[in-house]
């Protein structure tokens, strides 16, 4: 049982009518294009004419003009109470009209009478004309049907019931509601407003936020940190309303939300990431069964436009940081060339098509878990074009090379590195049972340099002052300097079309404590 | 009328914002009347201050066909292509 919400509603005459306050009351709920409502309007009346006089007895009508074709059909003394913004009818959980409600003086429904069953109606006017010592209902019960069937209430209309759950108290949803004048566009509010990274967003009606959230089983103002650069806190609500806006579907939310929580750590540093002139940002990796639940993109064009969850995830959160963490370019975002992947950046990857360990099991993860994982990146994916090699230290060997260049050719141990491997250069390897380690160990060993190679000259002033050069020994020169610090930086995943031989490279930013470490986050429900 | 879920982190008013004052008139000046009674009273009498004490200024006369709806949306786009200041008799 339900108590009726408290509500003021206006009636035929323009007047507000409060609902009943500490005492009896019966209310019965009814829409005009219901065959039964019409039947039940005469008993109606008998009911008004018997116990008004008593308690308040209230007609709820659903649709403001039905209510004046009712009231013209059949001129009752009641004047019906609109509720054409349905709310009252959402509260009280009517679902077919007419509805009557018994209601004791605490507000407490006592009786709730669906539809029309003459022996219950008939009952109810027995027994509260007998609590309230008055003769009995005068009414032909004989001239009513035994039974009719109610009608669907216009609150639990598919049309209207979404609107109604997502504006309803005890809705999930608390944060600022924006109305926009009928005669702005949506889309180009929100444009104004500052919301958009450039492109169209699909507008986050509370219906379209709400359906959102059942994307998960988390509460709605779960706070998932602090997102820079104006530290704005970012709830589960927050991300459903950039969920929407970038255009996912509610299963994608778990991804979405565990991509937040990676970028939101301190490892992560997501302040530093939208704050460089670099241009860097993030790269999300999705593994593990939720790829296939979710329909993500992991072979051909996996890293390029076409799929709604990869563009979508990675929109999402990219949304995140700038309409909760403020970071807008020419404002703390301050990137000299931008960069596209600042539009969205995510892929799943392939593991049916991988023989090594996926990359969630390498970080840590069992097979089973889904998991996302975030990389810092400043460019790419730069493809490395081998059609020819036969071997995997032949294949390692141009990969090395390849990545030589990241940020620059005298830039060593400065960055990392995510290379996605395409499954025909996968072949290649398998036919040597080459290993991850094997691949990382070879782009080390071909990309190393003496540090003599690294000092700036004529051609280029980057690298190693000629200055400090001028200090060092022989052997210090000569030693050999590898293009990343540890082989763990060079991150490898599988990805891509079964045709060509052209794998790709995302070119790091700033590694380890000083920029930004990859962060793998288990996805949740 | 939509409403939207604000998906900012909420330190900013969405209310709008007043376009900003200039310090001085000058170009176009459009004279909006919403046809209320006697609004058009009040705008002939600017129409008269301003012509003397802004003779450099262009003073366009515009009417709403009632004032109980919004302006048709190609009188809008007119007063918007055509002037710079708009005055507008709202009441009578």
């Amino acid at each position: 049982m339900v108590s009726l919400p408290a509500y003021q509603l206006e009636n035929l005459d323009g007047d507000r009518v409060s609902s009943p306050v500490a005492e009896r009351a019966l209310v019965c709920f009814i829409k005009e294009d219901c065959p039964t409502c019409k039947e039940v309007m005469p008993v109606l009346a008998a009911f008004y004419g018997h116990f008004a006089h008593e308690m308040p007895v209230h007609v709820i009508g659903q649709n403001e003009s039905g209510n004046k074709a009712l009231a013209a059909q059949f001129n009752p003394e009641f004047s019906i109470l609109d509720d054409s913004a349905l709310e009252v009818s959402f509260a009280a959980e009517i679902e077919t009209v007419p509805t009557m409600l018994m209601l004791d003086a605490s507000g407490a429904e006592t009786a709730r009478l669906v539809g029309f069953v003459k022996a219950e109606w008939q009952t109810l006017a027995a027994d509260l004309s007998a609590d309230q010592g008055l003769r009995e209902l005068a009414l032909d019960w004989s001239a009513l049907p035994d039974w009719r069937p109610g009608c669907g209430s216009l609150s639990v209309d598919p049309a209207n019931e979404p609107r109604l759950r997502a504006l309803a108290e005890g809705s999930p949803i608390r944060a600022r509601r924006i109305e926009i004048g009928s005669q702005d566009d949506e889309v180009e509010f929100m444009f104004d407003k500052g919301f958009s990274d450039g492109l169209p967003l699909v507008p986050p009606t509370p219906e379209r936020v709400l359906a959102m959230l059942s994307g998960t089983k988390r509460d709605a103002q779960e706070v998932l940190g602090e997102m820079a650069p104006n530290m704005g806190e970012v709830t589960i609500e927050k991300v459903a309303i950039n969920a929407v806006m970038a255009g996912c579907k509610p299963e994608y939310l778990p991804v979405v939300l565990a991509a937040v929580e990676a970028i939101l750590t301190d490892d992560y540093n997501i302040h530093g990431v939208m704050a460089t002139t670099m241009g860097a940002s993030p790269v999300i990796v999705v593994n593990g069964p939720i790829r296939h639940r979710i329909g993500m993109n992991m072979g051909l064009g996996a890293l390029g436009q076409g799929n709604r969850a990869n563009a979508t995830i990675g929109r999402a959160v990219r949304l995140v940081v700038r309409n909760v963490g403020g970071a807008r370019p020419g404002e703390t975002e301050r990137s000299t060339l931008g960069n596209p992947m600042k539009f969205t950046m995510c892929f799943a990857e392939w593991e049916e098509r991988n023989p090594w360990s996926p990359l969630h099991v390498e970080r840590g993860f069992n097979e089973e878990d889904s998991v996302v994982t975030v990389f810092t990146m400043s460019s790419g994916p730069t493809l490395i074009v081998d059609q020819d090699s036969r071997t995997g230290s032949q294949l390692a060997g141009t990969l090395g090379q390849g990545l030589q260049s990241v940020m620059s050719p005298k830039a060593y141990s400065a960055t990392d590195c995510l290379l996605v491997v395409v499954p025909e250069h996968v072949d290649t390897f398998m036919r040597d049972n080459y290993s991850k380690e094997n691949i990382r160990q070879r782009i080390q060993q071909v990309s190393a340099r003496p540090l003599r190679e690294l000092v700036a000259d004529e051609n280029s002033a980057t690298g190693l002052k000629q200055a400090s050069a001028a200090q060092m020994d022989e052997a210090s020169l000569n030693k050999l300097m590898t293009k990343f610090r540890r082989d763990e930086d060079i991150h490898i995943v599988v990805a891509g079309g079964e045709a060509g031989k052209f794998s790709g490279a995302f070119h790091g930013w700033v590694t380890g404590s000083v920029g930004s470490i990859p962060v793998s986050r288990k996805i949740g429900h | 009328m939509t409403t939207i879920m604000d998906p900012t982190d909420e330190r900013v008013p969405v209310t709008r914002q007043l376009t900003p004052r200039p310090d001085t008139i000058s170009g176009r000046v459009a004279l909006l009347d919403i046809s209320k009674p006697r609004g058009s009273v009040l705008l002939d009498q600017l129409e008269e201050v301003l012509g003397k004490q802004l003779p450099g200024v262009t003073l366009t006369r515009y009417a709403k066909p009632t004032f109980s709806r919004p302006a048709p949306a190609a009188l809008r786009e007119e007063i918007h292509q055509n002037n710079d200041f708009v005055i507008e008799a709202l009441a009578d």
